[in-house]
């Protein structure tokens, strides 16, 4: 009988497609947004996460996220390099800048100044020039988005030039970075020429870089760094998910997203479930005379999950792949670059339909399991 | 040269012959003021090798009685008993697969399955009955051959006259060769000629000496093709005639049976 229930599935064409549609799109928001939503939400971590050599961020106790700073005072580095169990520690500048392009243009930037000898906290990722010619005075590092976002139509090339709080910066190099969440262009530079570029204040040292030493638990190290500073010091993983529940706890974000993933759910399962609905009730005469022909619940109930599954899969298949497909598209574009579509997405996505395609069949399945055989011999229905 | 048939409790000798037995078939529809009594003490008895016709004015519980029969519905009161098996002794799961076993269904409105072919519609009753599909599509086209659509076995009901979807109706109802065939009103959708090819190919394909046929109908025009007519009215069964010299079953099987050449007489 399974394979009567997938030619009634297939016979009728406009409904079939009219279910798969109708989960190929509930799967299509449901994983394109959340996706979306997960890729924002690490932006607003990026910042950290790119800081790979140091396990240990150092700040002050009010601290939230990487964008809300409050100051440190220039020796507080020393004393974290004090703290037992601290293998290095080094002074890191993060805070936005006005930039002024030649043309006399305004752009706001996200500063970074990192320390000049070990150079911990620069990119990684080099696409043009090196490292090593943050040395050269003046010499700042931009990451791609931001270049094409300063000189928009200008191929990336080494020289351009900028000026922060009235002193000349050159492009000394262009780097492939996590974007910021606010998208502002990256600019990297030693960590003196970074308090020239950034505005004047009193105290100006934004993290303290710290590695514990090999063979100590991060944790406790921590813990003694707070002990001893009076600071906050928290592991980078510790950082990066304080900074991202910040976001989400602060910002309407989430209630967003949360919305236009519910109504993926939602509007996916009305149409797929209307649809199916409908395919049961046109055929539903049929089940009558099948089970009057002595076919058990049991069997019509399998017929129907069969059925549902059926367009439960190929619309999934559907979905994921318009879903795969626009990250693909987009994965050029150097705005959207860094959105994927985690497998995690991916395998919640697959929960949510199977979900969808058991709501969407429950009607259909009440509807058979309290038809009266009978009905066959009645005329109408 | 129509005969009556008294229509007395089937009790005594010879009664196991009798493929179909009501025993004071009551039913009632409905409960409190709105209840209706639709069928009041029918007593009933139908044999293999016949067609049967069960006949009356609409409404008059001819639908309601063939499903009790056929399983499909419980009797308020009594008992039905199919080839010696009483109905009230089958759990509700051994009688779906009493039926699924032992009885053919033809629908006034045919009812096949339009995403199937001719030949799968046909097959359906094997299926349920789990036959491998090459076997039951097998034996699906050889029962189309029997009813003389070997040349639409491909077609879909759609493609199909209505005289032609219910002659694949009737194949579907006979392939797993029930032992008992319940078809009720087959002509009513039909125009006259194709009513008659469904009656003839019914008496030619489907009446075999250990099989009982009951048609359900209030097309007069098709009386002439019944062995045995079992008239209704107002939910009783007010009499029955035999057709004149029909022999397919020996009268002495029937209790109470008159001879064809009896007079008529009316059952209250
Ligand atoms: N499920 C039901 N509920 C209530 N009344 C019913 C039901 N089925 C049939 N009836 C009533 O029982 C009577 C006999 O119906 P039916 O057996 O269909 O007659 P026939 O087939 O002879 O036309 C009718 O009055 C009909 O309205
Ligand atoms: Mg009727």
């Amino acid at each position: 009988m399974n394979w009567v229930a997938w030619q009634m599935l297939t016979g009728d064409r406009a409904k079939y497609w009219g279910t798969i549609f109708g989960i190929a799109f509930g799967t299509l928001l449901i994983s394109q947004q959340t996706a979306l939503f997960v890729g924002l939400m690490r932006r607003t971590a990026n910042q950290i996460d790119g800081v790979r050599e140091a396990t240990i961020w150092v700040m002050d106790r009010d601290v939230q996220n990487t964008d809300e700073i409050r100051p440190l005072s220039e020796s507080d580095v020393f004393r974290v390099r004090g703290v037992p169990g601290v293998s290095w520690a080094v002074r890191y500048y993060k805070g936005l800048a006005r930039a002024k392009v030649s043309d006399g243009r305004f752009r706001q930037v996200m500063l970074m100044g990192v320390d000049e000898t070990t150079l911990v906290g620069a990119p990684a990722e080099m696409l043009l020039g090196s490292l090593a010619d943050l040395s050269r005075p003046d010499g700042i590092i931009i990451d791609l988005a931001g270049f094409e976002y300063l000189w928009p139509g200008v191929e990336p090339r080494l020289g351009q030039k900028l000026e922060m709080n009235d002193r000349r910066a050159v492009v000394v190099g262009v780097c492939k970075a996590g974007a910021p969440f606010q998208t502002f262009p990256l600019v990297f530079t030693r960590y003196t020429r970074a308090l020239e570029f950034a505005p004047p204040e009193r105290n100006r040292l934004s993290f303290v870089l710290a590695r514990s030493e090999a063979g100590r638990d991060v944790g406790q190290v921590c813990a003694a760094i707070d002990g001893q500073t009076g600071l906050l010091a928290l592991s980078r993983d510790k950082f990066f998910w304080r900074t991202i529940g910040y976001y989400l706890r602060s910002t309407g974000i989430p209630v967003n997203f949360g919305i236009t993933i519910a109504l993926g759910f939602i509007v996916g399962t009305a149409i797929a479930g209307q649809t199916f609905y409908l395919f049961t009730l046109e055929n539903l005469r049929q089940f009558g005379a099948l089970k009057a022909m002595g076919l058990t619940n049991g069997r019509l109930v399998l017929m129907i999950l069969l059925q549902a599954s059926i367009v439960g899969s190929v619309g999934f298949g559907l979905g994921m792949g318009m879903t795969a497909a626009f990250f693909e598209t987009t994965k050029n574009v150097t705005h959207l670059a860094g959105f994927f579509l985690p497998w995690q997405v991916a395998v919640g996505t697959a929960a949510a339909v199977a979900l969808i395609v058991v709501l969407a069949s429950l009607v259909s399945i009440r509807r058979v399991l309290v038809l009266e055989p009978a009905i066959v011999f009645r005329g109408a229905l | 040269m129509i005969a009556t048939y008294d229509n007395a409790t089937p009790s005594g000798a010879g009664t196991t012959a009798m493929a179909v037995q009501c025993h004071g078939v009551d039913k009632d529809f409905g409960d409190g003021d709105t209840r209706i009594q639709v069928l009041h003490a029918v007593d009933l008895a139908v044999p293999s090798g016949e067609l049967s016709l069960l006949v009356g004015p609409s409404g008059c519980g001819k639908t309601t009685l063939i499903s009790i029969i056929a399983g499909l519905l419980d009797p308020t009161a009594g008992d039905v008993s199919l080839f010696g098996t009483s109905r009230s002794r089958l759990s509700e799961r051994e009688l779906i697969e009493y039926r699924a076993v032992n009885i053919g269904f033809v629908f006034q409105q045919y009812d096949l399955l339009p995403a199937l072919s001719a030949t799968a519609n046909v097959a359906i009753p094997l299926l349920i009955a789990r036959v491998p599909r090459t076997t039951a599509f097998a034996r699906a086209g050889e029962m189309l051959d029997e009813v003389g659509l070997a040349d639409r076995a491909d077609a879909f009901p759609a493609q199909l006259s209505g005289g032609e979807q219910q002659r694949v109706a009737i194949a579907r109802a006979l392939v797993h060769e029930p032992r008992l065939l319940v078809c009720d009103e087959p002509t009513a959708a039909l125009d006259a000629r194709s009513g008659q090819t469904v009656l003839e190919l019914l008496r030619r394909v489907a009446v075999q000496p250990d099989r009982a046929v009951i048609v359900v109908t209030h097309d007069n025009r098709i009386f002439g093709y019944g062995d045995r007519i079992m008239e209704m009215a107002d939910g009783r069964i007010q009499r029955v005639r035999v057709r004149d010299g029909h022999a397919a079953v020996a009268p002495e099987e029937f209790p109470g049976f008159d001879p064809p050449d009896a007079p008529e007489s009316q059952q209250p």
